[in-house]
């Protein structure tokens, strides 16, 4: 570059006074922390997402009848029969639906609104912005998510007192599913902000959201025996499944290969968003 | 300083800019003018590193964007469209974009007072109007400081008082040896603040010049001088630096290069009558639209392609 001789010598003594400000993962961390925070959307859906974990569980709980019609458990959450860990986590669809929706709109919401433009200017390596939404989300989800699961187990432990689906939480297991759970919705947050980076629409990325956890389960039901118990135990919603259930179903995974499944179908929109947001025009 | 060079930018099989080059210095106002779909948005886009070029590169102090360490405080940029999630307040966006560069608070309330924005400062960006939209975009623009400012736009939906911060602020800018670099689809509005200009029409470059040097491209400031012996007051006006049209068999001629005082003086020496001797100037709007109209529209006759057909007669 030749500068012209002409040019001012302003600049350079006002650069000598000025701050030196710096762009680091750790500053773009805090920024998206602060976006996450100063929106209401995101107070009122962890809100919901807390409640209804909490609400649903707590019902089931009080209209348990030893022996009645509802003896499977809600969802395909994988165990054989109820159990006070399957009741205490009726809700986990809404948790997953509610905290995988606030995950997309976290990063669709950049697009919709233009906010992506300014996010990219202040930090235009791109990529940082992505993995700190999905830390402080994933962080925030599991906070959540764990607090709705373990919230539900107490509070149902009273009505299911002396009956025979009654668990206590050094039960073998219930520790494990309780905990699943949480690591489950963190996971399904982290998947919401990949799908929203991914599609850059709230409504696409809410409805592969919905598609994924909800239909795709009961989609698998229609393949033949043979190939179902193959596939269906791998496809996301039921990988997941095995994570919080207590008693695994004869072709379910564990919860660690559970865990490891779902956390690969996570890397994966991950991986996707990440290509696309690094090799795109914003 | 902004370089741009040998960029070309496509979208599918569109080409929005073709081979556009030029440099904007510090110290000054350019303006970037052209009709709409020019391709100024998306020049402005790849110089931020929103858009990769197609070919050829853009560069602020000699560097591409996305390698700045602290963009926000090199280049400030307010771009057409809003850039704010209408759920946030000024004072959370801003702080949100001071944070990933660990700008201080202080210069976060700093910005909200120059903007003007200080009463509506916790209020939700979606209630704004559009010229309070403008100021908080400004105001990020400001943000880190920064030693090249650009603008896409910036006087769209802003009050006469708006308008006149505006004004003042991109010399302002530029006196302090800033590099201010503003598009704008109203020539008049570029040519109260510019000194540069760069005008592009159909993304290519259509003029890098001066305001001054455009005017008179255009045809400048003329005379136009009715009298009753127009060829001999050709002849004898006639010189360096003057140019005269007129049109065969009219008493009517336009001069350039000369003030009407001049002409008077030369016919009144001679003794030619001057039945009329009107100074016009070309405005600027004009002169822009003469050198747009054809980028805007290949085929259409218009008044610009006639006007110079006629100039080049004489």
């Amino acid at each position: 570059m030749t500068t012209p001789s002409s040019a001012p010598a302003v600049p350079a003594t006002r650069t000598a006074e000025r701050p030196t400000y710096r762009v680091t993962g750790g500053r773009v961390l805090r920024s998206e922390w602060a976006k996450l925070w100063s929106l209401r959307s995101t107070w009122i859906t962890l809100g919901l997402a807390l409640f209804f974990l909490l609400l649903l569980g707590l019902v089931r709980a009080t209209t348990y009848s030893p022996g009645g019609p509802g003896l499977g458990p809600g969802g395909g959450n994988g165990g054989p029969a109820a159990n006070a860990v399957s009741i205490a986590l009726t809700g986990m669809k809404f948790g997953e639906l509610a905290l995988g929706t606030l995950g997309v709109l976290l990063t669709a919401g950049e697009y919709s609104t233009g906010l992506i433009r300014a996010t990219l200017a202040a930090v235009p390596r791109r990529l940082p912005v992505l993995w700190s939404k999905s830390a402080i989300f994933g962080a925030v989800a599991l906070v959540v998510g764990s607090a709705g699961a373990f919230l539900a187990f107490l509070a149902g432990a009273g009505p299911l007192q002396g009956t025979d689906v009654a668990l206590s939480l050094s039960a073998p297991g219930v520790l494990r599913s309780l905990a699943g759970a949480g690591g489950f919705l963190a996971l399904v947050g982290v998947l919401g902000v990949a799908l929203g980076a991914l599609v850059r629409s709230a409504a696409g990325g809410i409805s592969i959201l919905a598609a994924v956890l909800l239909l795709v389960p009961l989609l698998s039901d229609l393949l033949p025996d043979s190939l179902r118990d193959d596939i269906s135990p791998y496809l996301p919603g039921n990988a997941g499944g095995s994570m919080f259930a207590l008693h695994q179903s004869a072709h379910a995974l564990t919860p660690q290969a559970g865990l490891a499944v779902f956390a690969g179908w996570t890397a994966l929109a991950l991986a996707g968003a990440a290509w696309r947001l690094a090799r795109t025009d914003a | 300083m902004i370089e741009v060079r040998q960029l070309v930018k496509r979208y599918g099989d569109k080409t929005a800019v073709d081979q556009l080059e030029f440099t904007v210095r510090p110290g000054e106002v350019t303006g970037f003018l052209g009709p709409n779909g020019a391709g100024k948005s998306t020049t402005m886009r790849v110089i931020l590193g929103l858009d990769a070029p197609t070919s050829g590169s853009a560069r602020v102090n000699g560097r591409r964007y996305r390698e700045f360490a602290a963009p926000l405080q090199e280049v400030g940029a307010l771009l057409e469209a809003r850039s704010i999630h209408p759920g946030r307040s000024a004072v959370s966006h801003l702080s949100a974009l001071a944070l990933t560069h660990g700008i201080p608070r202080r210069r976060v309330a700093e910005v909200i007072e120059l903007a003007g924005l200080a009463a509506v400062a916790r209020k939700r960006a979606g209630a704004f109007s559009l010229g309070m939209g403008q100021r908080l975009g400004i105001a990020a623009a400001l943000l880190g400081d920064p030693q090249t400012v650009i603008l896409d736009e910036p006087v769209n939906g802003l009050d006469p008082e708006g308008v006149l911060w505006i004004r003042n602020l991109l010399t302002g800018l530029a006196a302090e040896g800033r590099t201010v670099f503003v598009s704008s689809h109203l020539m008049g509005e570029m040519a109260l603040t510019a000194s540069k200009l760069i005008v592009i029409g159909r993304g290519r470059l259509l003029a890098d010049t001066t305001v001054a040097q455009f005017i008179r491209d255009a045809g400048g400031h003329s005379v136009k001088v009715v009298s009753g012996d127009p060829a001999r007051l050709r002849e004898l006006l006639l010189g360096p630096g003057v140019e005269i049209t007129g049109a065969a068999g009219s008493e009517e001629l336009e001069v350039v290069g000369l003030t009407a005082r001049q002409v008077g003086s030369v016919a009144a020496d001679h003794g030619i009558a001057v039945y009329e001797l009107t100074p016009r100037s070309v405005s600027l709007e004009d002169a822009f639209m003469s050198l747009t109209g054809d980028a805007v529209d290949y085929h259409g006759t218009t008044t610009a392609a006639l006007t110079s057909t006629l100039r080049s007669a004489s």
